[in-house]
């Protein structure tokens, strides 16, 4: 397409334009934990790492563990994914080949509005709604609990997951494909044992993504999981995740032990968070060797 | 963020004050904001918030050239976002320590006095409880409803988080300093409180008296009820005033908006709230 403007300067500008961006994305970041590192610095040299690290929440006795917050945030991150990805793979299975069109683009439509929908509006209605239902169906406790935000938070990751997994599996090429209809292979078993294996490290890649928001959020916890500083003994016991914990410290006093452990908290959120993140490349990245050293 | 977190825990309080009827100020009251104009930024303690919206809404319809917004968080919150200088009024549900009063330079306006009262279910039978027996029931030595007369069902506790000034004060005056057991579920504002207790037949928590309306059951603390009247006179003990701060002493339009907290219109907002008003 020929336009008026001389060719090739609109381009030069963008150019520079989107490195930038990229640039810009990248180094905020990284200027988020260099943030986290230079406030949380007198914490980590002075020996009371281990201290904030291991020791409970006892603000009254002089101690500030952040650890019963580290394992829910990560109890219940893990738990929405244990719901939320059948639920997702299923939707995406549907969606991309199972359904007619008609119902796909309803799927589809669905999911995005979905995605749109804020988290305080999921916690709000589940306020609502399944919180005295937990409360009737359990027979003890306030409703309030790791059981209670999970499925919310499933709910909040999944339509992420879904159009990640969607994705993967229309980008299966369309010769496999075809060879799988030669064989006479029907629509579940094409799905079964073509696009799910070739479609795999999408999938990892929504797991990740969904991962990654589920840890992160913080209106979920904070309205349904009770927020007790404690060590959650079952999954109903109600617990505080360290979004949350962030959330209910903040407001102390600047000069506080308790609003200089936030940034602790930052901390081990930032290191948990890329700690999962490198461990599921790694196992892609193994995955992918062993798949190309089988022998064609 | 932090904003809409706090904004949104609001949002019960907020409805609350939709439903309180609202006198029409006496025109001279609000004399003094005629012709002014510019905003007033609030946050901090959430007990005081129906009263501000109140207010805000009485100046505002009189005068729109005013913007006021009005924000929770917490005691401790207020206290520090006004001495950073990031709003103009900080609330408070306890008095500032020294230490912060000095730090910041902080002005004190006390417009109330407020009760802090243990709140039910309104289907729950139990409606009077003993200072050692909200102490057990706190520190985790009473669990069950049973044990203080009840059915058997667990207590699920409710308290509020760091920042409260609610909090500190029931936990002075309420608990004399007792233990909270950490397996309490903590919520961020009154209204929340509220909204929880509202919702849990077996719950039990702790409010500013001014929320208490027929959604909850107050808790007679040792025979004394805590109503305006015991408030008043000390008979009921778990009292606190509420508190707006101001870093230095306020001008224009703040200092106006303060001093309204004053008048017989202010005063009659007040005790519409469910606060005893302070002179």
């Amino acid at each position: 397409m020929r336009r008026r403007q001389p060719a090739g300067r609109p381009a030069r500008g963008l150019e520079y334009l989107f490195p930038a961006a990229a640039a810009a994305g990248g180094l905020f970041t990284l200027a988020i934990l260099a943030f986290l590192l230079v406030f949380g610095f007198p914490l980590l040299v002075d020996g009371r790492l281990a201290g904030l690290l291991l020791s409970p929440w006892e603000p009254d006795r002089g101690l500030f563990g952040i650890y019963p917050m580290a394992l829910a945030s990560l109890l219940l991150a893990l738990s929405a994914l244990v719901i939320g990805v059948p639920l997702s793979l299923g939707t995406s299975c549907v969606i991309s080949t199972l359904a007619g069109p008609g119902l796909r683009r309803f799927l589809m439509h669905g999911v995005r509005l979905m995605a749109a929908i804020p988290t305080v509006v999921y916690s709000f209605a589940a306020l609502f709604l399944l919180v005295p239902l937990m409360r009737r169906l359990l027979g003890a406790g306030s409703g309030l609990g790791l059981l209670t935000a999970a499925p919310v938070l499933a709910l909040l990751v999944s339509p992420t997951m879904i159009i990640f997994f969607t994705n993967s599996f229309n980008r299966v090429e369309r010769q496999v494909l075809l060879a799988a209809d030669a064989l006479g292979a029907t629509g579940p078993q094409k799905l079964l044992f073509v696009i799910l294996p070739a479609a795999w490290p999408g999938i990892l890649n929504g797991m990740l993504l969904g991962f990654g928001r589920a840890m992160g959020d913080t209106m979920v916890s904070l309205m349904l999981a009770g927020n007790s500083p404690v060590v959650p003994g079952s999954v109903v016991d109600p617990a505080r995740t360290l979004t949350a914990h962030i959330a209910l410290v903040m407001a102390a006093d600047f000069d506080s032990m308790e609003f200089r452990s936030v940034f602790v908290c930052g901390l081990v959120l930032y290191a948990m968070t890329g700690l999962l993140m490198l461990c599921f490349r790694l196992v892609a990245a193994l995955g992918r060797r062993t798949r190309h050293e089988r022998p064609a | 963020m932090r904003y809409t977190i706090f904004s949104f825990m609001l949002l019960p309080a907020v409805l609350a004050w939709f439903l309180l009827p609202v006198g029409t100020g006496l025109a001279s009251d609000l004399d003094p904001f005629a012709g002014m104009r510019g905003s007033i930024r609030i946050a901090g303690g959430t007990a005081h918030i129906p009263v501000m919206k109140a207010v805000a809404r009485e100046i505002m319809s009189v005068n729109p050239q005013i913007r006021i917004s009005i924000a929770g968080g917490g005691s401790g919150l207020g206290i520090r976002q006004v001495g950073e200088g990031l709003i103009d009024i900080g609330n408070a549900g306890r008095k500032p320590t020294e230490q912060e009063i000095a730090r910041y330079g902080l002005v004190l306006f006390r417009w109330a006095i407020d009760g802090v009262a243990a709140i039910v279910h309104p289907q729950n039978r139990i409606r009077s409880l003993s200072s050692a027996q909200l102490q057990a029931i706190y520190g985790g030595r009473i669990t069950n409803w049973k044990e203080v007369g009840g059915v058997d069902r667990a207590i699920n506790l409710y308290t509020r988080d760091e920042s409260s000034g609610t909090r500190k004060v029931f936990w002075k005056k309420g608990l004399n300093r007792g233990k909270i057991v950490k397996r309490a579920n903590v919520v961020v504002s009154n209204g929340a409180m509220k909204t929880a207790i509202a919702h849990d037949p077996f719950g039990l928590g702790y409010v500013s008296v001014g929320h208490i309306d027929s959604s909850v059951a107050p808790v007679t603390l040792d025979g004394v009820k805590p109503s305006l009247q015991n408030v008043q006179s000390g008979r009921y003990p778990v009292a606190r005033g509420l508190y707006s701060l101001t870093r230095g002493r306020p001008a224009g339009l703040v200092k106006r908006f303060l001093d309204f907290l004053y008048t017989p219109t202010g005063q009659e907002i007040i005790a519409g709230s469910g606060f005893i008003p302070v002179q």
